[in-house]
């Protein structure tokens, strides 16, 4: 899938968790809770709306990952960036 | 001497015989006995650095703060409130606050600016601690709205109209003196939600450190130098009751992580820091089940002792992985922010039955009871009966109000007791069964939420005609909020619509408070009067017969014949 596409799913789930969050100044290199207002909860909810969405499943490990749009788009194409942009919460 | 006679014994007391005060005995006995050196707290940031605070440490840092705080002219009694994520400065500003008889009151950093303004304002907050990050997100906007709060002291970036935390403690002496503390002087107020009306201030006194220190080396093991990890936030009553006073007053090192869960980062605090003791949920311990076992065998987590859980029931199943995982057993534990300590549990030495939360603590006397038994008084029902837990009156740590709201007080006492709302059977070896809430109080993620709190904040937004919220069972969290709304005429069930009312309801409430989802429903069952009817609404969604509307829902504070 293309980054721009992969781009729109990660933002949609993220929406679909939290619509009220303003997601249009989201800086990709930090983590989406130092951005916008969402628990734990919000979190696993977004990370099985990736799953249901891409009809991938995502293991626990890389869960960390999924915090910053840079590390989903990381983690998600298969292709690792460098760890500094996937700054665990 | 009695049970709680011998336990307040163990504790020092002021010196020369002037009381009890929380923090003396959670921190500077140890200092006075020598023990200053010894390690209090390991903070563990996101980022895993770790910040260790010695008693001596906190001792002289919460001094400041009592000092930071006479000097902004608070007295005894006065309404201290802090927001915080699990940082150092909140447990310094908390035992300073003890220090100075103010009346402490966490709240959750999660809440969102409604929850934060009702409470604040409820209880006439004098002053607020909170971060840069915090204050403008939540306070600032509602300042103008907060007339009782005098100050707010602001931790990290100068703020306009605040004090800063690290300019007044640089200014504020580390020598300070605890004035004479009587032992039923209120220290802590936690709030927590009622069926109807707004969340309850209930109110906790110095005296019930005693109740701490005995439950938790009983229920929990804990004994000086263990190091101990106690998931719960100090917003919540087990983020002070087990996650502040009792470890400290027990001597213990306690392990605080601000970072939010995740699995393996878990497992890496109960590996790296070597914990032994260990409090937590069973939310959580299904959040780190889904991961698997293998997982966790893939850290070393031999150091830990004991398990202890809090919060919710503790199915068997959780047990059963416990097993696998850890090879420990998972100890249920049950108290509730009224009962301000551990009432029943299966101790550490105590085989634990899967499913079953374990017998009443020394010291309590735990009924089962109907509210209507003879002479129309709670009384005990029959043996192995479903009932409601109840606790005979009269333990150190028993609730000493409801901020502002005596018979919001009183309607929980009966026939000698304390009602809990939580419906219990006790089986012929005295070990207590979890069945059920006897009110409509929602249970997620261990947390205690009031569908009216939830319902009023709905109530707000222009489309919004009428609202029912009820609990939706879910497999991670227990239940999950769930709203079923009418609209008003004029306004269109869509998608849309939806998801703006969804966002409405965060941007109040905060996401841990908010539904997690809502439907549109034009059918909203009544009473006769007009209230919505919860209870029917839940047996809808759990696809049982409907409750007869005419005879099974009565109002809770209003009788409809």
């Amino acid at each position: 899938m293309a980054e721009t596409d992969l781009r729109a799913v990660v933002l949609g789930c993220l929406q679909a968790v939290a619509p009220e969050a303003n997601l249009a100044d989201l800086d990709p290199a930090r983590t989406f809770n130092e951005q916008i207002e969402i628990d734990s909860v919000d979190y696993l909810n977004f990370v099985f709306g990736i799953e249901e969405a891409l009809g991938v499943r995502i293991a626990e490990a890389d869960y960390p990952k999924l915090s910053s749009l840079n590390g989903c788009l990381a983690v998600l194409s298969g292709q690792p960036k460098q760890p500094d942009e996937c700054p665990v919460p | 001497m009695d049970y709680w006679g011998e336990a307040s014994a163990a504790l020092d007391g002021l010196p020369g015989g002037e009381g009890f005060n929380i923090a003396y005995e959670a921190v500077d006995r140890h200092v006075a006995k020598g023990d200053g050196d010894r390690v209090a707290f390991r903070f563990i940031d996101r980022l895993n650095t770790v910040t260790t605070l010695t008693y001596g440490e906190v001792a002289r840092q919460s001094n400041r703060f009592a000092n930071v705080l006479t000097d902004l002219g608070i007295r005894p009694g006065d309404r201290v409130f802090i927001l915080a994520g699990r940082i150092p400065e909140l447990y310094v500003a908390a035992l300073g606050t003890l220090k100075a008889r103010a009346i402490l009151c966490c709240l959750f950093a999660n809440f969102g600016p409604e929850p934060i303004r009702l409470r604040l304002s409820k209880a006439e907050a004098s002053v607020l601690i909170t971060t840069d990050l915090l204050y403008r997100r939540r306070i600032e906007a509602l300042r103008p709205t907060l007339t009782a709060l005098r100050d707010v002291v602001v931790i990290g970036a100068t703020t306009p109209a605040t004090w800063s935390y690290q300019t007044l403690m640089h200014a504020a002496s580390d020598a300070y003196r605890i004035q004479p503390t009587d032992p039923d002087e209120h220290a802590l107020l936690h709030f927590t939600s009622g069926t109807t009306g707004s969340p309850k201030g209930a109110l906790h006194a110095h005296g019930a450190v005693v109740a701490h220190r005995a439950t938790a080396r009983y229920a929990l093991g804990l004994q000086a130098g263990d190091v101990y990890w106690c998931n719960a936030d100090p917003g919540w009553v087990t983020g002070i009751s087990y996650g502040l006073v009792a470890p400290l007053v027990c001597g213990a090192t306690t392990v605080v992580d601000s970072g939010d869960f995740d699995a393996s980062r878990w497992y890496q605090v109960l590996q790296d820091h070597q914990v032994a003791r260990w409090y937590t949920s069973p939310t959580a311990l299904r959040m780190l089940m889904k991961g698997g076992s293998a997982l966790a065998r893939s850290f070393d987590c031999s150091a830990l002792q004991h398990v202890a859980s809090v919060g919710e029931p503790l199915n068997p199943e959780l047990v059963r992985w416990g097993r696998s995982a850890f090879r420990r057993d998972i100890h249920d534990t049950w108290w509730q922010t009224e009962t301000g300590a551990i009432m029943i549990a299966t101790p550490p030495d105590e085989t634990v039955t899967p499913g079953a939360i374990g017998r009443a603590m020394p010291g309590i006397e735990a009924d089962i009871v109907a509210r209507n038994g003879a002479g129309g008084v709670p009384a005990p029902v029959a043996p192995g009966a479903e009932g409601e837990l109840a606790i005979r009156v009269g333990w150190p740590s028993m609730f000493r109000g409801y901020w502002g709201e005596s018979a919001r007080y009183s309607a929980v006492f009966g026939g000698g007791y304390y009602l809990s709302g939580d419906l219990m059977r006790r089986d012929a070896e005295g070990r207590f069964w979890f069945v059920s809430r006897a009110d409509e109080m929602i249970k997620s993620a261990g947390h205690l939420i009031g569908p009216f709190e939830v319902e009023s904040a709905l109530l707000e937004h222009p489309a919004v005609a009428e609202v029912g919220v009820i609990g939706k069972p879910d497999p991670m969290i227990g239940e999950s909020v769930k709203a079923f709304v009418s609209l008003r005429p004029g306004h269109l069930a869509n998608e849309a619509l939806l998801k703006e009312i969804l966002g409405f309801a965060r941007s109040r409430l905060g996401p841990t408070l908010a539904p997690r989802e809502i439907v549109f429903a034009d059918d909203l069952p009544k009473t006769r009067s007009g209230k919505i009817m919860r209870r029917v609404l839940k047996a809808r969604e759990l696809g049982i017969t409907e409750p007869d509307p005419a005879s099974s829902d009565v109002d809770e504070t209003e009788s409809e014949a």
